[in-house]
């Protein structure tokens, strides 16, 4: 009870679809932040605001993100650019994703700008992390798969999952 | 009413011609809304289709449906269990490049055994599964009991300590 510590600033973000179905319920961890939210869908910032209210948190900043794939690695110069925007924008302590392409790349241009970050592979990889999970276990520093038979020592821990 | 989605705008011809063929052949008068892609190569006989739906329409087609029927992604997935809705799923195969690996197939796998899941591994199960997800569901389509609208609490306490402690 003595000086409380200062709000967190964070950003969580994914894909839109299954990714940010599996974000949204991951909102109550966010209640003592400033929370901003991003994805690649529009039509989700009030997706985001309902799911705020419902976690008992203040509406979050919404920021409309490209994206990006492997396959069409020509979209990833453009995508990296608008992605440093909202990022020098909202200057998170704390970036977490649910995937895909856009959160890895995400968490990549954070970690270079010096926020902590966080990989949570999607319920759908059952039987092996995804290859963008699989990347960026190098890098993060909370790497979460929802599946305890793919806990590692060295690899993903496993702390629960969104359902 | 039925609500058959594919999800994402790739094509599934393999899901929809096996639900119109299943929906044709029983005689079914349930109303059916059907998202599936323009880009789609079969067209249904029985119904009629909307290529895509926003998130909020998305919503409360699903809150409207007795079943969903889709693809094996999370998003159609958790929709259903956070609804309390019955769900009957065919995996998108990596071989049949309808995805471009095969996690919908461990998805499937995975949550078979979850109450309110129905699992057709294969097209030429889906009719069977659709009759028992109606039978055991009631054709006006009994509610499961919903899921918590989070995520476990572990998971939130331990990405809440981590945050607290960046």
């Amino acid at each position: 009870m003595t000086n409380k510590s200062p709000q967190k600033r964070v950003l969580a973000l994914s894909s839109a679809g299954g990714h940010f179905v599996q974000l949204c319920r991951l909102f109550p961890a966010f209640d003592s932040c400033l929370l901003s939210v991003a994805s690649t869908n529009p039509s989700l910032a009030a997706e985001a605001t309902l799911t705020a209210t419902k976690a008992g948190i203040a509406p979050p900043t919404f920021y409309t993100i490209a994206e990006v794939n492997r396959w069409q690695w020509w979209r990833i110069p453009s995508a990296i650019l608008g992605l440093l925007l909202v990022l020098l924008r909202v200057r998170p302590d704390v970036i977490v994703t649910t995937g895909a392409g856009p959160g890895f790349l995400a968490l990549r241009l954070g970690k270079l700008l010096g926020a902590r970050t966080v990989w949570l592979d999607s319920i759908a990889n059952a039987d092996e992390l995804s290859l963008s999970g699989q990347k960026a276990g190098r890098f993060v520093d909370l790497w979460l798969t929802q599946w305890p038979d793919l806990a590692t020592k060295d690899g993903p821990a496993y702390k629960g999952a969104v359902l | 009413m039925i609500f058959l989605t594919i999800g994402t705008h790739e094509p599934f011809d393999r899901l929809i011609k096996a639900f119109d063929e299943w929906y044709v052949s029983t005689g079914r008068d349930d109303d059916v809304v059907a998202q599936v892609t323009d880009r789609a190569t079969y067209h249904p006989k029985g119904f009629d289709t909307v290529p895509s739906l926003a998130p909020e329409p998305y919503k409360q087609t699903c809150e409207r449906a007795s079943v969903i029927v889709s693809h094996a992604g999370m998003g159609s997935i958790i929709t259903a269990m956070s609804y309390g809705k019955p769900i009957v799923i065919l995996p998108r195969r990596g071989h049949l490049n309808e995805t471009r690996n095969d996690h919908q197939f461990s998805t499937a796998k995975k949550f078979a055994n979850r109450s309110g899941v129905f699992v057709a591994m294969s097209e030429d199960d889906l009719g069977a599964t659709l009759d028992s997800a109606l039978t055991e569901t009631g054709a006006t389509g009994t509610q499961n009991g919903s899921i918590s609208p989070f995520a476990n609490p572990s998971l939130i306490t331990a990405l809440r300590d981590f945050i607290q402690f960046s």
